[in-house]
């Protein structure tokens, strides 16, 4: 019983933390520039996809991932040039329909170059289970687990104790009056979009070795990256890490105890859920209209 | 309202007329029967996205119910396919007035985010009831019929959908200009300023959600027993995101632009066809440039541009 429980609870957890490092990304944009960006799942399968093909090309395995976490990052930057800055306050629908665009073009682009198979990566410290009251735990999870939590205590000293991340805040506040005082809005957004697709793309390719990659696996994960960053409430950073956190542990419980074949409808039909009965998420906070 | 605005009505009438004579081949004639049936769904998401201001990224499901509701209820429980259709559409309504009312107290990206969850989990469901649905491969369609008359012909299909998008551009035209209409508008424009003057914001918004959903549904019924044929990707939310497109790339709030994002993007995959293995890329890059070049989509740009307006 409590066996089968905490196997279900450590492959949530696991799985949890790239949907938390998808849905800082998303929080991270849309508090930057209030674009939901629905090419964030791609930047996780660019991730992944480019640790495998520079691991299989022979370069070591840090430089493979500084490569597959530094590629995302420039392709995010693009994006945001070329796409999401020339179309300045245009309506939502607009800019959802452009990121879509974005995130056709990525799949596309790695479709025709690395084909369409699934592909894995060795783990990082070896397969040897770690067994826990009767429960397996990958060593690979500890992994996910202890970046994450790296990357999430560094964001929060980022943010909270550096002059360039006090400017992203102030920015996401109100945008006219960071400008106000002097601060270089243009580069809060550029900054963001390769900030959330580095930790997609990192995200990616922490789990690859657990959950195997192909290049159609972002939609899926970004979707539910979304999930979570509604969860825990639409711009809200720790809400973002919690509610990523949830949606891992919820999916796998229900796919244990109620219908793997329904796994996937689980996120989704908590955050109908949530909108129905808390709409502003579990960590937002109240809305005011100005009129 | 002026005469301007059905002086287009007719023209569509009269090119729809017309058509039958002049495609070359029985391929053609298919394409263009997809296409109007596209149309017709546009129209009605447009009412929502355009009109009203509010997204759904979750239409396909919508198709999907209605879609299977003609496959599933004649074939399982031999329902006459009409009472079908109307079964799915009943179906959808209600289940679109339920989600609506909670959902459309919220705004943006929450409403984005629960139509996206609601077209999911209806396409999971979809592909894993595989008893009743015949899962990820589909299942065939029986032929619609009346009175002992079948529709089977390209030709008979035809007429009947140039006749619902004839009716379908009338219907808009009007209910865009209908009090209903108005208070959409409205309420697009500033909602705190038409509850002001007295416009039930939430009450409108419901509405127009669950007519889109509905128009969604009957079109669904309509594609299958077309087709012959459903299948889960139908209902997707790839194909909710193509609807969504044709709405924005013909023109948020334009009647004939939703013509025009139809027509367009029905033609789009077939032209494409032609670019082996870089269909997705292409069609990517079209989409963003189109977004980024003309945001507003093309038939209202291109009417600003040579000032005649709709």
């Amino acid at each position: 019983m409590l066996a089968q429980f905490l196997q279900f609870l450590f492959s949530g957890i696991t799985v949890g933390a790239t949907y938390a490092l998808a849905a800082l990304g998303f929080t991270l944009i849309y508090n930057a520039s209030n674009v939901i960006n629905f090419a964030q799942g791609e930047f996780i399968m660019l991730g992944g996809m480019l640790a495998v093909y520079f691991t299989q090309a022979g370069l070591p395995l840090p430089v493979a991932l500084l490569l597959a976490i530094l590629i995302p990052a420039i392709v995010g930057v693009l994006v945001e040039k070329l796409a999401i800055e020339p179309v300045k306050g245009a309506e939502t629908v607009t800019l959802i329909i452009i990121t879509i665009g974005a995130s056709l073009v990525i799949r596309g682009l790695i479709q025709v170059w690395l084909g369409k198979n699934t592909f894995s990566l060795p783990a990082f410290s070896g397969d040897e289970p770690i067994q826990i009251l009767g429960a397996t735990l990958l060593p690979q999870s500890l992994w996910v687990l202890g970046v994450t939590a790296i990357v999430v205590i560094a964001l929060w000293y980022f943010f909270n104790r550096t002059l360039q991340g006090k400017a992203m805040l102030a920015t996401s506040y109100n945008r006219l009056a960071a400008e106000l005082v002097g601060i270089n809005t243009s580069w809060v957004l550029f900054m963001s979009f390769a900030m959330s697709a580095a930790l997609g793309a990192l995200g990616g390719i922490l789990v690859t070795p657990i959950t195997l990659t192909s290049y159609d696996v972002g939609i899926m994960l970004g979707l539910k990256g979304f999930v979570a960053a509604v969860v825990g409430g639409l711009g809200n950073g720790l809400g973002a890490v919690l509610g990523g956190l949830l949606v891992g542990i919820l999916e796998a419980m229900g796919a244990g105890y109620i219908s793997s074949s329904y796994k996937d409808a689980i996120p989704f039909v908590l955050i109908l859920f949530i909108l129905f009965f808390m709409p502003r998420g579990l960590f937002g906070g109240k809305s005011t209209d100005r009129v | 309202m002026n005469k301007n605005v059905y002086f287009g009505l007719y023209l569509v009438v009269a090119i729809l007329a017309i058509l039958p004579f002049v495609v070359p081949n029985s391929f053609y004639l298919d394409l263009v029967i997809r296409m109007a049936i596209n149309a017709v769904i546009v129209l009605g998401l447009n009412l929502l996205i355009g009109f009203a201001g509010q997204i759904s990224l979750g239409h396909a499901g919508f198709l999907g119910i209605g879609a299977y509701a003609s496959a599933v209820l004649p074939t399982h429980f031999g329902w006459h396919p009409l009472l079908a259709m109307g079964a799915g559409a009943a179906a959808t309504g209600i289940l679109a007035a339920l989600v609506a009312r909670p959902i459309f107290k919220l705004k943006g990206h929450y409403l984005a985010m629960a139509t996206l969850g609601l077209g999911i989990i209806i396409n999971i469901a979809l592909r894993n009831e595989a008893q009743w649905t015949g899962g990820p491969d589909g299942m065939p369609v029986p032929a619609m019929g009346l009175f002992g008359f079948e529709l089977t012909s390209d030709k008979q299909w035809y007429w009947v959908v140039a006749l619902l998008l004839s009716v379908s551009v009338w219907a808009s035209l009007n209910l865009i200009d209908s009090p209903f209409g108005r208070a959409l508008r409205a309420l697009h424009g500033s909602e705190v300023a038409s509850q002001v003057v007295g416009v039930d914001v939430v009450r409108y918004k419901v509405a127009i959600f669950v007519l889109s959903a509905v128009f969604a549904s009957l079109m669904g019924s309509v594609t299958a027993h077309y087709v012959g044929f459903v299948s889960p990707n139908f209902a997707d939310f790839f194909h909710s995101i193509e609807l969504v497109t044709m709405v924005v790339i013909g023109g948020m709030a334009s009647v004939y632009g939703s013509l025009v994002g139809a027509v367009l993007l029905t033609a789009l995959p077939q032209a494409l066809a032609t670019f082996e293995g870089w269909e997705t890329v292409v069609f990517g890059a079209i989409l963003m440039g189109c977004m980024i070049f003309l945001p507003k989509g093309l038939v209202p740009t291109l009417a600003a541009k040579f000032g005649k307006g709709e």
